[in-house]
Order: C-alpha cells, then structure tokens, then sequence
C-alpha cells in the first residue's frame, strides 16, 4: 500500500461559507493537511463545504476551478454567490 | 404624460407634451438624448446654457420591482462631458406618477447666492401637476440631516425630495443629487460627476414632489407586463445573489472587499496595492456579524427605494447600537477605506454619513483624499485626518475647496503625478491592472472612470454571465462594449443595475424585463433591439463629448498604469489604443 505524503494549504472562506466551520470568521486563514496532489474538489469535500455554494475559487490570488490540483504552501480562498458593484 | 420645463432665470414652468421622438425612452436614455439634443456641448456646466433633466425609468412608478430608479443627465463640470447619474428613490416613482416623464431645468437666476425649492403636487381639477417656488434660503449652508427633517414638516410625511447639499451650493466637481430613501434619510445619491453643482449653479435646491392624487404611470398591455414582471420576479427570487437572505440582503455590496482584496484588485492606499490588509475588517461579513454582535441579533439589509426585492442596503451600528450610517456600500467603504488605507468601519461608516451629510459623491470623496494622502497632506491610515478633510469640504475652506473639486483637480494643485481619474472623474473600486476589462470601461465610458458603465467585473471575478480571465486582455474590448450596451439599456429601463446578476444568467428574467418594457410602451422590442437601443444611446453621448472636445486621447487611462507594475500580480495595463478604440469604433 502507497502512502501519499501529506501537504499544507492554507484556506480562507467568505460570505455563506464561514457557518461550515465553527467558530471562522470571513477571511481569517487557517492550515489544513491533506494528501499531496490532492485537488480543490477534494479539499471542498474535507471541508464539507456544500459544493453547489462553492462558486468562486482563488488561489494565490488567481480564479481556478474545482479539478484545480493543489500545490504544497498554495493560499486558497472559497466564495459562495455573490455580488455588489 | 409632460415634459416639465423648470426656467430659474424668471422661475417659470411650463407643461409640454412629450414629442414623438421621446415617447419610448426613459432614465438614461431619455436624460442623454435631451442632453444630447439641446445642451450646447462646449458650454459652461455651471452656465446658464447646461441644463439638468430628470427623468424616471419607462417601468418605473408602475408595480414593477426593483425599479424604483431616476436618472439625472447634464454637462457635467467633473468630466466636461454629459452625464447620467442614477439614484433609487421614491422620488423616482412620484415624478411620472404625477404624469411628468422628463422635468428639464433650465435657465440661471441673476441674483447670487440665492436658492429656492420647487413643490410639486397634483391638480385634481385642473387634471395636471401644480408647480410652487418658494425660497429656500433658510435650508442653505447646512448638513442635510439638519434639514431634510425641516423639508417634511413644512410639506407633510408623504413626500419625495431631491436636492443638493452644500457641495453642490459651493459647485464643488464632487457634489451629488440627494435623494430621499425609504426613512426619509438624505442617503441616495445620484452621485457621481458633479450635478449637484449644476443643480446649485441653477440656484435650485430642493425638488419636492407629493404624488397624492396623482393618475400613475399608463401601462398599455397589462397582460404582457404583468407576465414580464412575473418572470423577472422569479429570476431575482431564486438566483443566490439577488434572492432573499441571498449575498446581496445578506452582506450588502460591500461583500465585494474580500473578493476584490483576493483577487489582488481591491485598490489600497491611492492605487498604490491591489491588497489591503485590514480588507477582512472592512468587508460585509464584517459589517454584518459586527452588526449581530452589537445590536444582539442578525441585520439583513433593507431597501432603498419602494419595490425592491434584492433589498442591499446596510446600516452600520456603534457599540451602543445606534446607527453610525446607512448605507455603507462597497464603493464607499473602499473608497474612505482601504483607498486611504483606513481599516475602521466606525470611521467610514462616519465619513459615509459626512458625505451625505454635505451632498458629496463618496466615490469622488475617497478617490481624492487618496491623492491627497498621497501628497502628504495627511499621512495614510489617518481617520480623523481624513474626517477632518471632509469637514474642511464641508466648510468650504480653501483645502476643502481644492479637494471638492475632485480627484484630477485636486492632484493636478497638489502635485501628484499618481492620479487615479479618467476624463477627470476618480477611479471606482477595481484596479485596471489586476482586472482587464474594467479599465477598459473606466478608458472608454462617456462618464468618465465608471464602474457601473460596463461592469465586466460579474464574468472577470463574479462567475456571473460566464467566467473571464481577469487579468487577460483577450476580448475585453469587445466583452466592454457589449456591457455598455446593455446598461445603457437597463438605465433606461427603470430597473437597479444589480437586477444584472440575475438576468444575465437566468435568460427568462432577461425575456421578463424586455417584456416589461413592451408592457409598459406598446412596443415590440426583443433581446437584440434593446441592446442595439443601448448602443444608439451610447453613441448620442459619445457625440456630445466629441462635440464638447473629448477626445480619444481622453480614452486612455493615466500613464502610470501602463508604467508601475501592481502587487501582488505586478501587472501593468496592457491593453493597446487600437483595442480601446475598437470598444466604439465598432459600435
Ligand atoms: S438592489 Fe439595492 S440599490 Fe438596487 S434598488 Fe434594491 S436596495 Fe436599491
């Protein structure tokens, strides 16, 4: 059996998405560990992040989509719909 | 229905039917063809010959939702070019209630410094509306909070005001059209471009209106508007952005910071950084859990105007719960925020209500104490520095006169070379260089640096109305131009802008607001007609600027946007003159 070296990624969620984890705040990051290669999808899935809400994703400050696949030290940062102008 | 023709010169009015040519336009489209057709371009703004038109959306005043919108044309004195600035308000619905589609003031009063109101009510027995001057000098020289509330009690609870504040008394570049909103705050503003002055020029301050009695708007197909309503209804209930409790009710505009702030696009100290670090502290997750905390309970945001369903208005509390502000927008809040590398929302909130307060735009506000940060004036991050600025605004001391005169003048007297304008006019709250296609609206607008002009910011960073590479400049040209058409549309229509990010992913709320219209008009205008309506009114604007000697050297953002590089992407605006050119050369 292999086993797959772990990373870190450093995650902030915003708007609807902070009531997923107790006790975040909008923009406040905190690290996650989780199996090298693994991709945002799957982060979203650790997360228990419904994935329909998921509708903006960036990392180190670039828009990806959900099959993006996450690189060790990467910042991501989840949306839900929103909208302003 | 009338057009209502206001002359300040010998305060005179007159009724005229409304030509043929007209019949079918409202808000933008019926400001700018007026502008377009009877303002001599190369005039003075602040002359007798510019004229300053009203005119409400063609659904507007009918029970269509979220389109409670007026809009207000003129040259403007910011950009030397025309204008339509747009505002949701009551005053919106009441204009063509009383059977007015367009009120038109014209004219200049020979004495200096004097002001009057206009009150408006409905004749039930001579069939038409009532037109009263009446002097206003008692309510000149002071904060709107302190007179608004003087407005309703001389002219009952009912009413509908539109005015200008000491801004526009003082004819600052930065001074807006106040309107009332739904609790009789002095809060909506048809900000942007300096048509307070041009209302002050006029010697006019306030527009009362009182629709009591009054016939409505005609709707000549009640079957097919209703069922537009209808579907536009449903779009907005069910799209997350724009349904109850969705992002917009839930954390207002101003939820944009975060996104703006990750996307490396949120402008920070004058335009300086693409990132804010206190931009988390600012956002609307922290206006609306700051809320929570401090009022014991959730706030959802309320309307500005009667019939909105979106409901994106916000109210900021202080620690005691008392209301510091409403509305905090995105603009604002950025603009008084991190533009001037301020992270308290108690201080903008303040600042907010300080530009209401003396009838500023605080887009223009903001922009400009950024470049006067930049010069030194106050160093950045300095709240009561900034407060104290505004005031100075406010009093009409020289400084304030220097900054109320707008964000290019102002670096052009203090010296700053980083001016973050377009045709004079400061730059809203995306950065150019981290999100390509804005700033190819901000370039090419007839308004000047807009935002809400072309807003491909929904498809470059919203995901609404597809995903764009934000920092990309492939087909941003063309992708600029098709959302100045179909704005220019919607600002004729009636309806909020932010109906948008329902309608452009859900095509039967798009179909409803086409229906709507052909409710209301007896019409028969389709998808495509109405954007090519947009594009023909865009093109009467672009030849009144031409006219008025705007150039397509004024098409181009300030050089140091091609030339320093922003963190965190390093970026430059890479856009070439040719493409730029194109957004209206193929029109
Ligand atoms: S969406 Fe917001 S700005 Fe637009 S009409 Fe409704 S409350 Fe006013």
């Amino acid at each position: 059996m292999s086993v797959r070296e772990l990373m870190i990624v450093r995650v902030r969620l915003f708007a609807n998405l902070v009531q997923y984890r107790p006790g975040a705040k909008a923009g406040q990051p905190f690290d996650v560990e989780l199996a090298a290669g693994s991709t945002l999808a799957e982060l979203i899935a650790h997360l228990q992040l419904p994935r329909v809400q998921v509708k903006v994703i960036f990392v180190n400050g670039i828009g990806v989509s959900q099959d993006y696949v996450i690189q060790p030290g990467d910042e991501v940062g989840f949306f839900s719909p929103i909208g302003g102008g | 229905m009338w057009f209502l023709r206001v002359n300040m010169t010998d305060r005179s009015a007159k009724l005229e039917g409304v030509p043929a040519q007209y019949k079918n336009l409202g808000g933008r489209g019926l400001t700018s063809s007026l502008v377009a057709e009877e303002v001599p371009p190369l005039c003075h703004p602040l002359g007798p010959n510019n004229k300053l038109v009203f005119a409400s959306g063609i659904i507007t005043g009918t029970p269509a939702n979220t389109a409670a919108r007026v809009s207000v044309g003129g040259k403007s004195p910011l950009t030397g070019g025309i204008k339509e600035a747009n505002a949701g308000s009551s005053w919106a619905q009441d204009l063509p209630s009383l059977g007015i589609k367009a009120l038109v003031v014209e004219g200049q009063p020979k004495e200096k410094d004097k002001f009057w109101g206009i009150h408006i009510t409905w004749d039930a027995a001579a069939g038409k509306p009532k037109i009263e001057f009446f002097d206003a000098a008692e309510y000149t020289g002071a904060n709107l909070y302190a007179v608004f509330p003087k407005v309703y009690e001389r002219f009952g609870e009912k009413i509908s005001i539109a005015g200008c504040g000491v801004a526009g008394e003082f004819k600052y570049g930065n001074s807006g059209i106040v309107f009332n909103d739904m609790s009789k705050r002095p809060s909506r503003y048809a900000g942007r471009g300096g048509l307070g002055a041009v209302m002050g020029s006029k010697g006019l301050k306030w527009i009362v209106l009182n629709e009591k009695g009054s016939p409505g708007v005609p709707i000549v197909d009640k079957a097919l508007f209703e069922q537009g309503r209808k579907k536009m209804n449903d779009a907005l209930r069910t799209h997350d952005i724009t349904k109850p409790k969705g992002g917009l009710n839930t954390y207002g505009t101003a939820v944009l910071i975060n996104i703006m702030n990750e996307a490396g696009g949120l402008p920070t100290r004058n335009f300086s950084s693409g990132r804010f670090e206190q931009a988390a502290q600012i956002a609307g997750e922290a206006i609306f859990e700051g809320n929570k905390k401090r009022l014991g309970q959730e706030l959802y945001n309320h309307a500005c105007s009667p019939g909105c369903i979106i409901q994106c208005s916000n109210t900021w509390h202080d620690e005691q719960g008392k209301e510091i502000s409403s509305c905090v927008e995105y603009e604002s809040d950025w603009a008084l925020g991190a533009n001037c590398g301020i992270g308290d929302l108690d201080a903008i909130a303040e600042m907010v209500d300080l530009c209401n307060a003396y009838g500023l735009d605080t887009i223009e506000a903001g922009a400009t104490l950024g470049v006067a940060m930049e010069a030194g004036v106050v160093p950045f991050g300095d709240a009561p520095g900034a407060i104290n600025l505004i005031h100075e605004m406010g009093k009409g001391t020289p400084m304030g006169r220097i900054l109320g005169a707008g964000t290019g003048a102002a670096g052009l007297v203090l010296g700053v070379t980083r001016i973050p304008a377009v045709k004079g006019q400061g730059m809203p709250a995306y950065e150019p260089r981290a999100v390509k296609g804005i700033g190819i609206t901000y370039a090419t607008s007839t308004m000047g640096a807009d935002h809400t002009a072309g807003y491909t910011i929904a498809p470059e960073i919203l995901g609404v109305s597809g995903k764009q590479d934000p920092l990309s400049p492939e087909g941003k040209a063309a992708l600029s131009r098709a959302f100045q058409a179909t704005t220019a549309f919607i600002d004729t229509s009636g309806h909020c802008l932010f109906i948008a990010f329902a309608i452009l992913d859900i095509a039967s709320g798009f179909e409803g607001m086409v229906e709507e219209c052909n409710g209301v008009l007896g019409t028969n205008w389709t998808n495509d007609s109405i954007v090519k309506l947009g594009g023909e009114i865009l093109k009467k604007e672009r030849a009144f600027n031409e006219a008025a000697g705007l150039t397509k050297a004024h098409d181009r953002l300030p050089e140091f946007m091609q030339t320093q590089p922003l963190p965190p992407h390093n970026q430059v605006f890479d856009i070439s003159d040719t493409a730029l050119d194109s957004v209206y050369g193929e029109l």
